[in-house]
Parts: C-alpha cells; structure tokens; sequence
C-alpha cells in the first residue's frame, strides 16, 4: 500500500465533492435562467388609432414583426411575442433586470426623419440599409448610419444644398441633433451625436435598424409573471431530473464498483464546470439547453462505459490493472472522440444558424460535449492512476471485472 | 451468438411497416400542433383569494387543457397570487366558460381582466430555419465521418439517425401527441444521441477491419463488432433511460411530451445503431448482406 498515492486520490475526491456540495446551490442560482424556467415581464401593447393612421389587421402584423427584431435585437434568448385579439401584442422577456428601458424601446415609433431649414422631410428611416452604436473619434458614443444606394443620393443631394446651414435629425418629430452641414455627404453615411451612454446609442441603433412601426403603440400593462413551464412542474421537473441523475450513478457504482464511483466524482467535476462556464458566458439556461446537458452528461457517462469496459476486456486478456488501465483509455479514447466531435460539429452548425430553443440548445451541447471529454477522460484517468498505484487493491472485482483471470502478482 | 446480420430482414422490416405506418398517419392525420404553433386564448383573472399553479392547473385537467401555460403574478419566490394568467390552446368558447365557471366553483370568485384570442409564437419561419439548420449539420456530420471512417459509414449513420428522427414524429402523429417548441429540442437531442451509438459501433468495426482475417467473412466480422459492443450499448442505453424515464414519470406536465420524444428516441436511437446500421453499412459496400 502506498499511502502518499491514496491520500492524493481521497484529497481530490473530498475536494470535489466537498466543492460541490457547497457550491453547487449557489452556482446554479447564479445562472440566468429563460423565461420558461423563471419567467419575466409581461408586457401587453395595444395599437391605437391616431387622425392620419388607422389600425387595420396588416398593420397590427407588421408592427408585431418589428417588435419581434427589436426584442431579438436586444439579445433576450428565447422571448415571447405573440399577437391577442384584434389589436393588442403580448411580449413577455426573461428576467430583465430594469425592464422598463426595454419595455419604452417596444412601442417607440423609431420615424426617423433628416429635415432641411425649412423643415421638409428629405430623409426617412426607409432609406436606411444598417444602423450601429459606434463610439467617434471625440471618445462619444454616436450611431453610425449607412443608408441604401437610394438613401445615399438623396443624403448627397440635401448636404450639397444646405452646405453651411443646419440640418435636424429627427426621431419621432423630436430633434436628436442640429448639425451644421460642412461639406457635401457621398459617401451614403452619417452619424447621429447626442448618445449620452453607450447603452442608449446601442438602443437607437437597433430602434433604426428594425424599422419604424406603421401605428401608434401604447404600453397598456406590464407585470411580472412566473415560468411559462409553471412553477408545479418545474418543481417535479428538478426532483424527477434529481432522481435520474442519482439512478445513474447508482447504476455505474453498481456495475463499475470503484470506477464507478471514480466516474460520478468525475460527472460532479463537470456538471460544476458546466456550470462555471456558462456563468461566465452569461448564458441563459432554458427547457432547450437543459437538453442539451442530459445529451451531454449521457455523452459522459457513456464515454466512462466505453472505457470500463476496455478495461474489463484487457484485464480478462490477463493484463494487469494499471496496463489495462491504460490499455484501455487508449483504445476507447478513439471512439470517444470521434462520437463527441461529431456531435460538436453539428451543435457548432446549429448555434451559428439556429434560432431561439435551437441555438440554448447547442450552446450546452457544445460547452457539455467539450466539458465531458475533459472530465470522462481526464479526470477519470488521472483520479483512477492514483488510485491503482496506491496499491490500494488488486482484485479486479473491486473494478467491476466479474470474472477475473489469475492477474499476475 | 445470435446473427444480427443474417437476420437482417427482420429488422428493416420492422423498421420499414412501422415508418409506414407512421408515414399513412402523418398523410393523413398530420401532426397535433402545441400551443406555441397554433395560438388558442389567454385568461387572465384576479382571484379574491390566492391560488397557486398546481389547484389551477387540476382544474384546467380535467376539461383536458392540462399543459396549458399557467404563469402567477410576480411568483418569484412565491409559490400564491391572486392574478393569473392561462394561456390554452384553440377551445370551444363552450368548453372555456364550463372551464372558467369551474374555476370560480373550485378556487373561488374572480375579476376577469381579459379573455382573448392570442397567435402563435412560432412561425412557419422558425421551423424552416431549423430545418435547414438540421439538415446542413448532417452535412457536415457526413464529412467529419467520411474523413475519419469513410463515406459508406457516413451514409450508414444518417441514415440511421434519420430513421430516428422519423420514428418520433411518427409516434407523434400516431398518437397525436402534442408538439410544442421543445419538442425540436428533443428531436436534435435524438440525433445526437443516435449518431453517438452508430458510431462506437462504426468504430470498433473499422478497428476490427485492421486485423480482419480472410478466413472470417465481412458478415462475421461486423457480427462480432455489434456484439462485443453489446454490453456498451445496453449500459449506456440503460442509464440514459433511467434518467429519461425518471423525468417522464415524475416530471411535470408540460414536459412530458418533451421527456416522451426523447424516451421514444433514445429507444429507436439504441435499435437503428444494433440492429440497422451495421447490416446498412455493409449493403452500401457490397450491394448485398450475408455471410
């Protein structure tokens, strides 16, 4: 027995399981959780008629499509926004924060309009191809506008002829800057001054950017509301999750004996990385990526059931545990990797050209997957060297192995 | 040893009368579509004393509107409030006012803040993205397996995974189960799961290729690769069910469908990798199956 190689193995476990036990509670509290899981603000907005615009079904439908961009726009994951009745839009977003900046940004008109002196329109929002937060040359948060090809000659034309004299830059008939034309505009670009914060340009570029709404909109309520998956079921739905994880590891202690347990440190390990990483990603965890992390952990167990199993087979051709230890992470390392790249391939395919449920769910499949080879293999390997060389046992079966051959003393 | 590739009739069809079937009931039946899809109405009521989900929801079950979305006021932390908001799925105005009379019996009088008809929240646009998204990652997962194995392995396991991802919407169909947004969710989960099966079986079939003896016929030899992954196979599918089943037993209701395309796919994902993608793998290379 080699006590200095079992204490390493026991000081790591008890560091992992101990860091779990305390951690795990506050780490998972500390992810932002989607709207399915923790709820959000509902916001209900209601199209009214004004004397020059009237409501009708298109418009309400159009207006809905551009309230959609906006709330996209904003990088809320997985937010609802669904038309009620004949005249209203219900948009509800995960926990935000300060919703009521968001909330002002849904039924903002955005008509953005370039007057000359005399005050006639010459420019609108239409004549715009993109829109972005930029921070000038003066250090000053600004939106930088690229107009259409349309745009831009009409942008040429209105610089050309009141070179000396102010134009206004008009959002929603309130003047957003008065500069004073220089020199003729060619280029089909300008800027928009008067951010105070970055935060604030960021919100007008997307308002620019997603379009005007063709009506009047008027917040009506918003209200916070609970998970869309409903508090009764998401409560069941953690036990039930609870009691399938504790299965498994029962099932790989059962069948694997000391590796077995090896294994489970080894998915804590992960589950807690898992976690880390998607804090520091300021991920939002939704129904979707949570699927993505029982793919990723049944990647992992899997992953130690290919190697055990390796392992079984070289010590039952009579090699001895630590050389069919080896043995057998070598051989099973091979299909572990090509499985778990195939299958990051596609969650890689997936974040960039999914939306919505898509996307939360290949972001926890590729962070699992990456994760899972670490710990499976890895950790694995290096707690289970320490263990084998402590010396600790010789007999197979502590190792699962049921029936053994004469290992070699 | 029981020959998988000898007795491979069987299996296809098996495979082929059951997506058949499942293809004659998606024809004709098609798919029923989840709240998300369809839109139905929102109830939004104040109740003069406090309720929670869990009365709310007993209530909407038995006029079957169970895994209707129930949200409280402000629940953070609580688990009562006195403003609630269901959204159901398209009902009979009849059987929403038998359901919102039976609130008021059940849990008590309420204020009716709004009763109205609201859309969907995903459009066709959504599943056409995914889609598109889906099939352009089997693309790729066709190349990664083509540069790591070969391009008949690659055919093989798509093939494989595709059977998956029919079998789940056949069972959908069939028993016209409800799909709603997660349900693509647990589709791509499938898909990964599956593609994970066929290729540990793949690759202990391209190691057993190095050392493969003329006096062993192909047959044979993906016959061994199958079995001597057994153990793996039934492990590994073990445990996944263990934890699929415990969610789809004790979960709560709205994720039930979620847990149950899973289960039905993860059992199919098990079948296509052992029984379908080894004897598929060797008809693309020899135009025929046997020993």
């Amino acid at each position: 027995m080699r006590w200095n190689e079992l204490g390493k193995f026991l000081i790591i476990s008890l560091a992992i399981i101990g860091g779990f036990c305390v951690y795990i509670s506050p780490l998972s509290n500390s992810i932002k959780q989607g709207l399915d899981l923790q709820g959000g603000t509902h916001v209900v907005l209601q199209a009214v008629d004004t004397p020059e615009l009237k409501v009708d079904d298109d418009a309400v439908n159009r207006s809905v499509k551009i309230i959609e961009r906006r709330v996209n726009e904003l990088g809320l994951t997985e937010p609802v926004i669904q038309r009620q009745g004949k005249d209203r839009i219900i948009v509800e977003l995960p926990g935000v924060k300060d919703p009521d900046k968001a909330i002002a940004m849904l039924g903002r008109t955005a008509l953005l309009e370039f007057k000359d002196v005399s005050g006639k329109t010459v420019l609108t929002g239409k004549d715009l191809k993109d829109a972005k937060a930029q921070i000038s040359q003066g250090n000053q948060s600004v939106v930088g506008l690229e107009f259409s090809d349309e745009g831009g000659k009409k942008l040429a034309d209105l610089t050309a002829r009141n070179i000396g004299k102010p134009i206004a830059i008009v959002l929603d008939g309130e003047v957003l800057t008065n500069p004073v034309v220089q020199e003729a505009i060619t280029g089909g670009r300008a800027q928009i001054s008067g951010s105070r914060t970055m935060e604030e340009a960021e919100h007008l570029a997307i308002l620019l950017r997603s379009g005007s709404l063709p009506v009047k909109i008027e917040v009506m309520e918003n209200r916070t509301v609970g998970p869309t998956l409903g508090q009764d079921s998401k409560e069941k739905s953690i036990k039930a999750f609870g009691i399938g994880v504790i299965g498994v590891f029962v099932f790989m202690i059962l069948f694997y004996r000391l590796s077995g347990i090896v294994a489970c440190i080894a998915l804590l390990l992960y589950v807690m990385m898992l976690l880390l990483v998607m804090r520091y990603l300021n991920a939002t965890l939704t129904l979707p990526g949570i699927a993505g992390i029982i793919l990723s952990i049944g990647m992992a167990v899997d992953a130690n059931v290919l190697i055990f199993e390796r392992f079984k087979e070289e010590i039952r051709n009579g090699k001895t545990l630590r050389s069919a230890m080896d043995a057998g992470f070598n051989r099973a390392f091979v299909t572990i990797f090509d499985s778990n790249v195939t299958t990051l391939m596609a969650a890689v395919i997936l974040f960039y050209l999914g939306t919505g449920p898509i996307k939360g769910f290949a972001v926890t499949l590729a962070i699992g997957v990456i994760l899972s080879m670490f710990s499976a293999i890895t950790v694995t390997k290096f707690l289970l060297r320490f263990l084998i060389s402590s010396n600790f046992t010789k007999n197979p079966a502590f190792f699962g192995v049921s029936a053994p051959k004469e290992v070699n003393k | 040893m029981f020959s998988i590739v000898k007795n491979y009739k069987i299996f296809f069809s098996i495979t082929i009368i059951f997506l058949l079937i499942g293809f004659g009931s998606i024809v004709t039946r098609g798919f029923n579509l989840g709240i998300d899809f369809t839109g139905g109405s929102i109830v939004d009521l104040t109740f003069e004393n406090p309720v929670n989900v869990a009365q709310v929801r007993d209530v909407l079950k038995e006029h079957d509107m169970g895994n209707s979305i129930i949200q409280l006021e402000n629940s953070d932390g609580k688990t009562e409030a006195n403003s609630v908001l269901i959204r159901t799925g398209v009902v009979e105005d009849t059987e929403l006012r038998a359901t919102m009379n039976d609130l008021q019996s059940k849990l008590g009088n309420y204020q009716i803040q709004r009763v109205e008809q609201v859309g969907a929240t995903i459009g066709s646009e959504l599943v056409q993205q995914a889609a598109m998204a889906i099939v352009l990652s089997w693309v790729l997962m066709i190349a990664y397996i083509t540069f790591r194995f070969e391009f008949k392995f690659a055919i093989a396991a798509i093939i494989a995974l595709i059977i998956d991802v029919l079998v789940v919407l056949s069972y959908f169909s069939l028993f016209q189960m409800e799909m709603d947004s997660s349900f693509v969710a647990a589709l791509l989960t499938v898909v990964g799961y599956s593609v994970n099966g066929t290729i540990v079986i793949f690759d202990r079939i391209r190691e057993n290729l190095k050392i493969h003896r003329r006096s062993e016929s192909l047959g044979e030899m993906v016959d061994n690769s199958i079995w001597q992954c057994m153990t793996r196979t039934i492990y590994t599918v073990a445990t996944s069910l263990f934890a699929i089943v415990s969610i789809f037993l004790f979960g709560g209701e709205t994720i039930h469908n979620f847990s149950f395309a899973m289960l039905v796919g993860f059992a199919s994902g098990a079948y296509t990798s052992i029984f379908l993608a080894g004897p598929m793998w060797m008809f693309l290379k020899n135009k025929k199956i046997g020993i």
